[in-house]
């Protein structure tokens, strides 16, 4: 389905900016995979399935903006998973200690940029490569979890449980929770810095060429630890609205979602060696990957491996176009 | 001081010579934590005690991280080590518990030959994938890190195949002259490696394509050729890291095993002093690198840490070698007094570093 995709942008080529097609064509085929799963499964065309996709991957959304810009200067944040963990952790373990919950949604959301801060620190002034750099803080935050507490907490505080509960819906039954407008507020502020910001252009100067933005004058140091701070704020929230949905912190949830969060923003359109990527298109890689989990819920006979292998499979497809239509692909 | 420091600079330059200290402090401070750490005592022929066992788990690290070194050293990265320790290890389990006569060594040799045949194609599709695609490495086998846990479950069919075989078990268990089976294993992968690239050209081949892949293709060298080669061998090495950790547990778990096993093994080389940004290489460091971390484990373990929270220790260990080695770190600290801006370290970078 890709293909044909493909086939078809080339033929309007001289109209259609290059670095566009990666996000339409994941545009494409999130359409196509809603269009196969409106023909086979009659309840599939219900709104609220649309809406259970952005309930279920809130969290993976505002994680995906922050590791966007982390990607988009040609970094990699690995620690993403663990500091969301962390962070539900965190707020589970001060909520059941008595505090109170504004107290603890500051606490909360300062761990995560904190980590993130250090870490860019580290990248920038010491030169260690993001990837070991970001390894050593996810195994940080993860050890942090299980420090905390061995088993899961629950949380039943009434704010959260107010956020969890809350259904902002029509008339017709269809809803959404809290955690989504938040999502979606925190994607509007992303792009919005992304596109219109000087610090949005400072982004993809370091990504196109690091070394041509510090010989133009560019705050190269600043933009850099601030994309990892970023995605630590990112984390922290996505941690938050984690908590939100399972009303609960455990050492042991979103172990590997690093990854999955890396092939949305991939399978977005972003290159992984920085400088090209918008953050609609990371919102079109969760939601692909949204999709797929639910078309694989709704046929019932296919197991919960098929959509690792899935992902694998696009993963191996987006990266193909990205290389095709040639975008500084090194 | 100064004649002191001149006088151990040869040493202190060493490239293993923080390596080395860790291993040496960490084994020191257990020995002082519990004194009994270093007893090794001989049983029914085999040797026993904690240092038999760190040699003896840490053999599936050390063959990952040989793999590892090889396409660290050619500039790439191989994420999808741990999914094919998966998939060797669940291909072998499935074949030996179809089988009538588990014991029989026919089953186990076609059973492991398959596996490993098997490891070996998908060691090809990496290395297509990065020497003829051209795509980044770190994202070719990003991949194979994903859909190959769907695949070693695919194969598994989700459950956790029992075995109970007495020569596969014996390749994770077994013991031969007194020592560990799995780190003779290991041991003569690493010589058969060392041969091979230090006795040949191709180490030199494999630093030369990791330093410049352009220039050494227009030196005469087949850097593609080389590239595809580092993936199929990393790959191969999974396959018997896989074997043995399936055998340690006669079982074959398609989500569990391998689990993180290729964070672990680039964090061994790193630890053993080759660049990420490839150029070089040190087999013997990969071997230190690989025990430091066993051994941290291990301590960890019998310090009656949980092992989740053993992490917060291999966060520190990790960023203290990788400080000790950056040397923007070190220029740092020796004029601490020049301003904030990183300037005089830059020129020592051998490249521009991959976004890895």
């Amino acid at each position: 389905m890709s293909s044909t995709s493909l086939s078809a942008v080339r033929s309007w080529r001289p109209s259609l900016p290059r670095r566009h097609v990666p996000v339409l064509a994941t545009l494409a085929l999130l359409l196509v995979m809603y269009g196969i799963g409106v023909s086979q499964y009659r309840a599939f065309s219900n709104v609220q399935v649309v809406f259970n996709v952005f309930i279920d991957n809130g969290f993976l959304l505002v994680v995906a903006v922050g590791m966007t810009f982390v990607i988009l200067t040609g970094g990699i944040d690995l620690s993403v998973g663990s500091v969301v963990a962390m962070t539900a952790m965190v707020s589970a373990a001060l909520l059941r200690a008595g505090l109170p919950a504004a107290l603890v949604l500051v606490v909360a959301l300062l761990i995560g940029p904190t980590l993130g801060f250090l870490m860019g620190c580290a990248i920038h002034f010491f030169e260690i490569q993001p990837f070991i750099v970001t390894l050593a803080g996810m195994f940080f935050a993860r050890g942090m979890c299980t420090f905390i507490s061995d088993s899961s907490i629950s949380i039943t505080d009434g704010f959260w449980t107010g956020m969890s509960q809350e259904r902002i819906g029509d008339p017709a039954g269809n809803f959404v929770s809290i955690s989504v407008l938040i999502a979606f507020a925190v994607v509007l502020v992303a792009a919005y810095v992304l596109a219109y910001t000087r610090f949005g252009r400072n982004v993809y100067a370091v990504g196109g060429n690091a070394q041509s933005a510090l010989l133009m004058g560019l705050p190269v140091a600043r933009t850099r630890i601030a994309v990892y701070t970023i995605s630590g704020l990112c984390s922290a929230i996505g941690g938050i609205l984690l908590s939100f949905y399972t009303l609960s912190g455990a050492p042991l949830i979103a172990v590997g979602m690093e990854l999955d969060v890396i092939a949305a923003v991939v399978i977005g359109g972003t290159v992984l060696t920085g400088g090209s990527g918008y953050v609609f298109g990371t919102v079109l890689g969760v939601l692909v990957l949204g999709v797929i989990q639910t078309l694989i819920t709704f046929d019932g006979s296919l197991n919960s491996w098929w959509t690792k292998i899935v992902i694998g499979g696009l993963l191996f497809a987006f990266i193909l176009l990205q290389r095709l239509i040639g975008i500084r692909f090194k | 001081m100064n004649t002191v420091a001149d006088r151990l600079r040869p040493l202190t330059g060493h490239r293993l010579f923080w390596p080395a200290l860790v291993l040496v402090v960490m084994i020191a401070a257990n020995t002082v934590y519990r004194p009994g750490f270093l007893a090794v005592e001989v049983k029914n022929g085999h040797l026993y005690g904690t240092p038999v066992d760190i040699l003896r788990l840490s053999a599936p690290l050390i063959l990952v991280a040989l793999g590892m070194t090889l396409v660290i050293a050619t500039g790439g990265i191989d994420l999808s080590v741990g999914s094919l320790c998966a998939i060797s290890g669940a291909i072998a389990c499935l074949h030996i518990s179809g089988a009538a006569d588990q014991n029989s060594p026919a089953t186990v040799a076609t059973a492991l030959a398959l596996a490993f045949g098997a490891a070996l194609v998908l060691g090809a599709w990496n290395g297509v994938l990065v020497a003829v695609i051209g795509i980044q490495p770190i994202i070719a086998t990003l991949i194979l890190m994903v859909a190959g846990r769907g695949i070693a479950q695919l194969v598994t069919e989700g459950q956790i195949i029992t075995i109970n075989s007495g020569p596969y078990r014996a390749i994770g268990l077994g013991s031969f002259l007194t020592l560990p089976l799995a780190i003779l294993i290991a041991l003569a992968a690493a010589l058969l490696v060392a041969a091979f690239t230090r006795r040949t050209a191709l180490g030199l081949i494999v630093e030369s394509v990791g330093g410049n892949a352009e220039a050494s293709r227009l030196a005469g060298i087949r850097s593609r050729r080389v590239v595809f080669l580092v993936y199929v061998v990393s790959a191969a090495c999974a396959a018997l890291a896989g074997f043995m950790v399936t055998a340690n547990v006669s079982s074959a778990d398609g989500n569990a095993a391998g689990l993180w096993i290729e964070l672990d093994a680039i964090l061994a080389v790193v630890i053993g002093g080759t660049s990420l940004a490839g150029g070089r290489f040190s087999l013997s460091g990969t071997v230190l690198g690989a025990l430091i971390i066993q051994t941290l484990t291990t301590t960890v373990y019998a310090m009656n840490i949980s092992p989740q929270t053993s992490l917060l220790f291999k966060a520190v260990v990790v960023i203290a070698v990788c400080l000790v080695q950056a040397p923007a770190f070190r220029a740092r600290f020796r004029r601490r007094r020049r301003g904030v801006e990183p300037g005089p370290a830059a020129p020592q970078r051998e490249k521009e570093q991959v976004p890895a």
